[in-house]
């Protein structure tokens, strides 16, 4: 773009300016079809991976997703097939359930704890970066193999969580995570626990804060909940939005700890069957490859949707006071 | 907080029996036979898949390392048509979950040949598709003073050089902040170390203790916890080695 206007205006001006003048922007517009080229350079393999890896998969998948393609021979048009298979899919919409009450139960616990202990640490707590070291840890643990296995135990029929149980003097308390009604619960708890990651978050926000208006507010005679109130809650809420939206997309993405506690299955009865898991089933395990792109659409629209809502009602509650 | 990692911790070190009679951080019984057991009780010894995985990490860090900066100097320092159409979708793809490009990425491996081969798990880092570190560098690279580029191109630099040896040197904080989450992220990852590498001896550690736990029983819950911790360790180790990086980088980008 720049170089065409260049160009252009250098062809304009060059009857009536004398020579010398003239040459400038010509070298300029040479100037800025290098730089196009450079640039072009150096992001040559950025090009290559949106072709292959990413914008190019991701317009794959919703061709195949009107396919049936198991990976072996060739795929074949079913028109909307997929998607209406997806109608009377019941696995289908148990995954959607355990799915959506995950996000919407665990991301709002998770975030409340973090501003919590986030508003905590920000009072002055000596040795704060120990803390937040503490803290943190479990968030970079928390998707990991390990840490899944370490769950499988701690809340298994004779874990952890029973012995202390039995300790207590609590008798045949359930195997909470091959019980049908407590295991989702389980990997609501582990997601919890990875609070410090949007507690960091918060605690730099917290920085942010000019502590000029606090003491506007004190000398105004504004008490310490007024403050919270009016101060610290608007200031804070790009911050708890900018959590939010990161971290609802994160939630509905999650998979290795069902996939482990569950042995890939998704049980008991299908309640840790989120819906990455029963995607992962229906792609790998039967490589139903138009199925599972189907799907993967559909979350793509789910994610995309409830992003695009959050961004809309931010509108009314997200303050950006400049 | 930590209690759950330091039993983990401590169970490693008891005789599994105990794992199941006392919930006390300190082991009654001190056994590290656990780490032998657990070191020998898949078809490869441990150390086969934690080469792996080294290996895995070590390519994806590289891969990163490169084609992220070269993308970042781009859309950071240069002028060139469509630049700001590209940003946008480069901010985009950072949104885009794996699972939804999973499937054609497989189909497209497949066809390449590189499935059970690292290659699913290295090249695409290579080719800028982590849009996070991306953009990390990006907004680095802009806090750099541009003076420093013009006195370069004044002494006859071309974008290459000033890159190299102008741009690189200076944006070590936000390489080494690449680094270290591209390290942590990949040695954690599972669900494309589960689908891309298909036989025992490519498997990587997370994938080799999926196999683990589902070959476990009662009794070898001991060893099953010490790999796990063994499996814990080195990202406890780059935690330790690399806080200030990882709390600056959460602190301004918000990546987890």
């Amino acid at each position: 773009m720049n170089a065409l206007l260049e160009r252009r205006s250098a062809a304009q001006t060059e009857p009536d300016t004398p020579a010398p003048r003239a040459e400038r922007p010509r070298r300029s517009g040479n100037r800025a079809r290098r730089e196009n080229l450079a640039a072009y350079g150096f992001l040559a393999p950025w090009f290559i991976g949106l072709l292959f890896i990413t914008a190019g998969p991701l317009l794959a998948s919703l061709y195949f997703s009107f396919t049936d393609y198991s990976l072996i021979g060739d795929h074949a048009w079913v028109g909307w097939d997929n998607y209406q298979r997806m109608l009377d899919d019941e696995r289908l919409f148990s995954a959607l359930k355990v799915t959506f009450v995950y996000v919407f139960t665990s991301v709002p616990l998770q975030l409340a704890l973090a501003l919590a202990l986030a508003l905590v640490l920000d009072r002055g707590v000596r040795g704060l970066a120990l803390y937040r070291s503490v803290y943190y840890l479990p968030s970079l643990l928390g998707g990991s193999v390990a840490i899944a296995i370490l769950w499988r135990q701690v809340f298994g029929a004779d874990g952890l969580i029973n012995l202390v149980l039995g300790f207590l003097g609590v008798e045949n308390a359930p195997g909470w995570v091959s019980h049908p009604d407590y295991a989702l619960g389980t990997l609501i708890v582990l997601n919890v626990w990875t609070f410090g990651a949007p507690m960091v978050i918060f605690l730099a926000g917290l920085r942010q804060i000019p502590t000029m208006y606090y003491e506007a507010a004190s000398v105004d005679g504004a008490g310490p909940l007024r403050r919270f109130w009016n101060i610290t809650v608007p200031m804070l809420t790009p911050i708890i939005f900018f959590n939010l939206v990161l971290q609802i997309i994160n939630a509905f993405q999650t998979f290795t700890q069902a996939f482990i506690v569950s042995s890939g299955t998704g049980g008991p009865s299908d309640s840790t069957l989120f819906y990455t898991l029963y995607l992962y089933q229906r792609g790998f395990g039967s490589f139903d490859m138009g199925y599972a792109s189907a799907m993967a659409w559909l979350l793509l629209v789910i994610i995309g949707g409830f992003t695009a809502v959050n961004f809309l009602a931010s509108k009314y509650w997200v303050f950006y006071g400049d | 907080m930590l209690y759950p990692l330091l039993w983990m911790l401590a169970s490693s070190f008891k005789p599994t029996e105990e794992i199941f009679r006392a919930p006390g951080l300190v082991p009654e019984t001190f056994t590290p036979s656990n780490y032998t057991d657990g070191w020998t009780a898949l078809e490869y010894p441990f150390h086969h898949y934690l080469l792996n995985s080294a290996i895995v990490v070590a390519g994806a860090i590289i891969g990163n390392l490169i084609g992220c900066s070269m993308a970042a100097y781009a859309f950071a320092r240069l002028e060139f048509r469509g630049k700001r159409l590209f940003f946008a979708i480069m901010l985009a793809t950072i949104m885009l979950p794996i699972h939804v490009i999973i499937v054609p990425q497989y189909i497209l491996f497949s066809e390449l040949d590189w499935i059970n081969t690292f290659l699913p798990l290295i090249v695409p880092k290579l080719l800028a598709t982590d849009g996070f570190f991306v953009f990390l560098m990006v907004q680095f690279i802009r806090g750099l003073p541009k003076e420093l580029d013009e006195a370069a191109r004044i002494d006859g630099c071309g974008h290459v050089r000033i890159f190299l040896q102008v741009i690189l040197p200076l944006s070590l904080p936000a390489l080494a902040t690449t680094a270290i989450f591209t390290f942590i992220w990949t040695w954690n990852d599972f669900f494309s170390q589960l689908i891309f590498l298909t036989s025992p001896d490519m498997y990587t550690v997370p994938v080799a203790l999926r196999t683990f736990v589902d070959a476990t029983s009662q009794t070898s819950w001991g060893p099953l916890l010490a790999m796990s911790v063994v499996a814990l360790g080195p990202v406890f180790g780059f935690f330790l080695a690399g806080q200030r990086y990882l709390v600056k980088g959460i602190a301004t980008t918000g990546i987890k």
